[in-house]
């Protein structure tokens, strides 16, 4: 029976790539190993190589096809002594794929709504951007560059350190090009040493430079954790406001996919615990970009939060020459009377989605997103709370000590007597995070909870 | 455990390469002894102080370790950085900040350095070019190669020394410093001031290497030996290691050997040497009475240098009168310089 070869994932959160190149052709035999096509996705290039032997078939994807989803069939293989005409005994292409790699078309399955760009405020831009200005649509990966290249250009002080944020355009992809704008003495790869580089930054910043260091991703910076917290954040106040530190941490924090426990924490409560710390968990590409720019202007240090689920995610974002978006401001993504879903970050995915279906059911939820960790926007949130009387919060990190908690108690210490219901958290669930695709899951938030706390929460 | 791999530690001379250093000038002289003293007079004071319960918590004390500091800042320019651990008060006086600061610091004042906020341990000067003062042990040495990275990138030729000690050299990211800053040629002396005693535990018990010049070895990074005690010799080194750095040949590792008489704290009982050992290194290796020695062979007079001590002693009782006379922080300081 021929053998169906399915589009690769090259990374555990690629849901879909482009078919760049096909290297063999219809006809012609295939050794196992052998190269047979590439395929390409924003974050990088990868050749396809046989893992079966015989002749190739047919080419179901022509190449420059693109956003071809994982798993889809892309060729078939035949075996010896198969010719064409077996080719109609090809099984049905999703049983195959379901057969073949069961995880990741789970997992695929689980993604499948993240695909879509990820949902923007079009009730209520952001006050700051001007009526009329053009917007062009681009990744997050794509706004987190062009946020440090333009404040690269305008500030030579500025400079991005990190593992692989130079010659390999960034471990994922977010430092493309910098190093052929900038070259190699502003664009800097570091040895794999994240306590020493996080170090080397914090002192290049007391003398007034303003280092942008990469961690691969926040899981990393726990080594580092020392000198962002006792030598970053508490400087300037040792100091007696002498000495302060204008840099930012950045890199993607929390989950990701089936990367499990070492790989997979969020961070968001651990900075947001610490004075002299200022913590920006954007969502959407907008505010990726105009957080960005705000975080690398600020003279404090900042631990700039990303996800690596949403690096590839597309939004609108404004065409302005210094679009910055203030620190510290939350947004309200979705106006709602009944209750408030507060978020931030890739939990506001689970938030929208679950806004949708309890619209469904008559309930309007307000869907806040926070943007900003600390200093944390009370105001916006216990005005929406005072509105709808009902709270739930939602993140992908742990609930004891977390955010959530933090929220639910700045609501019962100014919003008390507006309360109707308890606030109620979503969270991940209290484990380390588990490998296996469906232990993933349940470990995670999910919108369908995000649905049933916000019913709970009015009685419903 | 594992018994010590040696008995004792042998004195800092002992282990110097031979030869000696260079004679300083009467004027270079007279500088070193003036500066050795006002660091030992001030810190006698602060521990006095610290027993009347007017310095609180940590304290640690530089008396025996004067020349390493003052040596290596007469190898240095205007414009170098200078960064050390919690042992800082030296280090603060070396570079040229004013005693009232660094004393009313200690007592927690709002005349303080750090308005009282930072403590003995956390203390700046930007005009001095003096970066802390850093409680976690060897957090100051990436922060120092940090200062150095700065140097290079802005292409000056300043040079960033990074003073730490013979404890916080056992520390991961003193290596992952090492090998940034020679892979990157950057402009750092590292000076491993090893005073024999992490706290309470000696170079024998806790270092396999106990030749600290040679830490950087697998990195490439030359390094020296250098008897701390006297501070003709730290100079010389400094200068060499100065030069090294100022030609972009990298980092220079200068390991200073020297004591400490004193506690490792204020709260130090002591138990792990002998009075003996002190008392010895303190009688025939004591950084100013070398100088002192010197002077009066020189037939500088007896009066002079009571002058110079007089001069001392008016410095620091002035700021200890400041430090305990100065207003405590008003309370809305707590509020303030979290954030700028």
């Amino acid at each position: 029976m021929p053998i169906q070869v399915l589009m690769p994932a090259l990374s555990p959160t690629m849901e879909k790539g482009n078919l760049a190149k096909w290297l063999k052709k219809e006809g012609e035999t295939i050794k196992s190993g052998d190269v047979i096509a590439e395929i390409e996705t924003d974050k990088a290039t990868m050749e396809v190589e046989a893992t079966d032997e015989g002749t190739l078939g047919k080419i179901l994807i022509p190449e420059g096809t693109a956003d071809v989803a994982v798993n889809t069939p892309i060729a078939t293989i035949l075996a010896d002594g198969e010719s064409a005409a077996d080719l109609a005994k090809t099984p049905a292409p999703a049983q195959k794929a379901a057969e073949s790699a069961p995880p990741a078309a789970a997992k695929a399955e689980a993604a499948a709504p993240k695909a879509a760009p990820a949902p923007q405020a079009v009730a209520e831009p952001d006050p700051e951007v001007p009526a009329g200005t053009e917007m062009i649509t681009q990744t997050i990966r794509e706004a987190l560059r062009d946020a440090m290249a333009e404040e690269m250009r305008r500030d030579a002080d500025v400079f991005v350190m990190g593992e692989e944020v130079a010659e390999y355009q960034g471990a994922y992809k977010v430092t493309q090009g910098l190093l052929q704008e900038f070259g190699a003495k502003r664009v800097i790869d570091t040895p794999i040493t994240e306590h020493g580089f996080a170090g080397v930054g914090v002192g290049a910043a007391m003398t007034g430079l303003k280092p942008i260091v990469e961690f691969m991703t926040f899981n990393f910076a726990m080594q580092a954790i020392d000198q962002i917290i006792n030598s970053a954040a508490k400087t300037l106040y040792m100091s007696g406001g002498q000495m302060g530190c204008s840099i930012v941490f950045r890199g993607p924090n929390g989950a990701a996919a089936r990367v499990a426990a070492q790989h997979s924490q969020d961070y968001s409560a651990w900075y947001s615990n610490v004075p002299g710390l200022k913590v920006v968990a954007p969502f959407s590409a907008a505010d990726y970009k105009g957080l960005l720019k705000a975080a690398i202007r600020d003279p404090n240090p900042v631990i700039f939060l990303e996800n690596e689920v949403l690096y590839g995610h597309t939004g609108e974002v404004p065409k302005l020459d210094d679009f910055v978006i203030p620190i510290g401001k939350a947004r309200i993504v979705r106006s709602g009377s009944h209750v408030s879903i507060i978020s931030w970050s890739n939990g506001m995915t689970y938030a929208l989605k679950a806004a949708d279906e309890l619209a469904k059911e008559g309930i309007e939820a307000e869907v806040i997103d926070l943007r900003t960790l600390r200093p944390m926007d009370t105001e916006t949130i216990i005005n929406s709370v005072k509105k709808t009387g009902r709270a739930v919060t939602v993140e992908e990190g742990w609930a004891q000590s977390g955010v959530g908690a933090e929220i639910a108690a700045r609501i019962m210490e100014n919003a008390f007597d507006y309360l109707d219901a308890p606030v109620t958290r979503v969270s991940g669930k209290d484990v380390p995070m588990p490998y296996a695709a469906n232990l993933e899951k349940l470990a995670l938030p999910s919108a369908a909870e995000v649905v049933e706390a916000a019913k709970a929460v009015c009685y419903r | 455990m594992a018994a010590p791999k040696k008995a004792a530690a042998s004195t800092p001379q002992d282990k110097t390469d031979g030869g000696s250093p260079p004679e300083f000038t009467r004027e270079q002289e007279l500088k070193a002894l003036r500066d050795m003293l006002l660091i030992r007079r001030f810190e006698e004071k602060a521990g006095q102080l610290y027993g009347m319960g007017a310095i609180g918590g940590f304290c640690h004390l530089y008396i025996g370790q004067e020349a390493v500091v003052v040596g290596m800042q007469m190898a240095l320019k205007q414009g170098d950085q200078v960064i050390t651990g919690y042992r800082d008060h030296g280090h603060m006086l070396a570079t040229g900040m004013d005693a009232n600061g660094v004393m009313a610091e200690l007592t927690g004042r709002r005349g303080g350095y750090s308005k009282g906020k930072g403590g003995s341990m956390h203390m700046f000067s930007k005009e001095k070019h003096f970066y802390g003062g850093h409680g976690i042990v060897g957090a100051q040495v990436s922060l120092g190669t940090g200062l150095a990275f700065a140097n290079h990138y802005r292409g000056n030729d300043n040079v960033s020394v990074t003073y730490f000690g013979d404890g916080a050299a056992n520390q991961g990211q003193v290596y992952e410093s090492f090998n940034m800053a020679e892979l990157w040629k950057l402009p750092v002396i590292f000076v491993i001031e090893n005073n024999r005693y992490a706290m309470g535990t000696s170079v024998s018990r806790a270092s396999a290497q106990q030749d600290f010049s040679k830490r950087g070895a697998s990195f490439n990074i030359p390094g020296k030996q250098v008897d701390g005690m006297d501070v003709r010799a730290v100079k010389a080194a400094g200068d060499e290691a100065a030069a090294w750095c100022r030609a972009g040949k990298g980092p220079f590792i200068l390991e200073m050997q020297t004591y400490r008489y004193r506690g490792h704290s204020m709260s130090d009982p002591a138990k792990y040497r002998t009075r003996e050992e002190v008392e010895k290194v303190r009688h025939d290796q004591d950084p100013i009475e070398q100088v002192r020695n010197r002077l009066l062979a020189a037939k500088v007079s007896e009066a002079d240098l009571k002058a110079i001590d007089a001069e001392v002693r008016d410095i620091v009782n002035a700021s200890a009168d400041f430090a305990q006379h100065d207003p405590e922080p008003d309370a809305a300081e707590l509020w303030t310089d979290v954030y700028r």
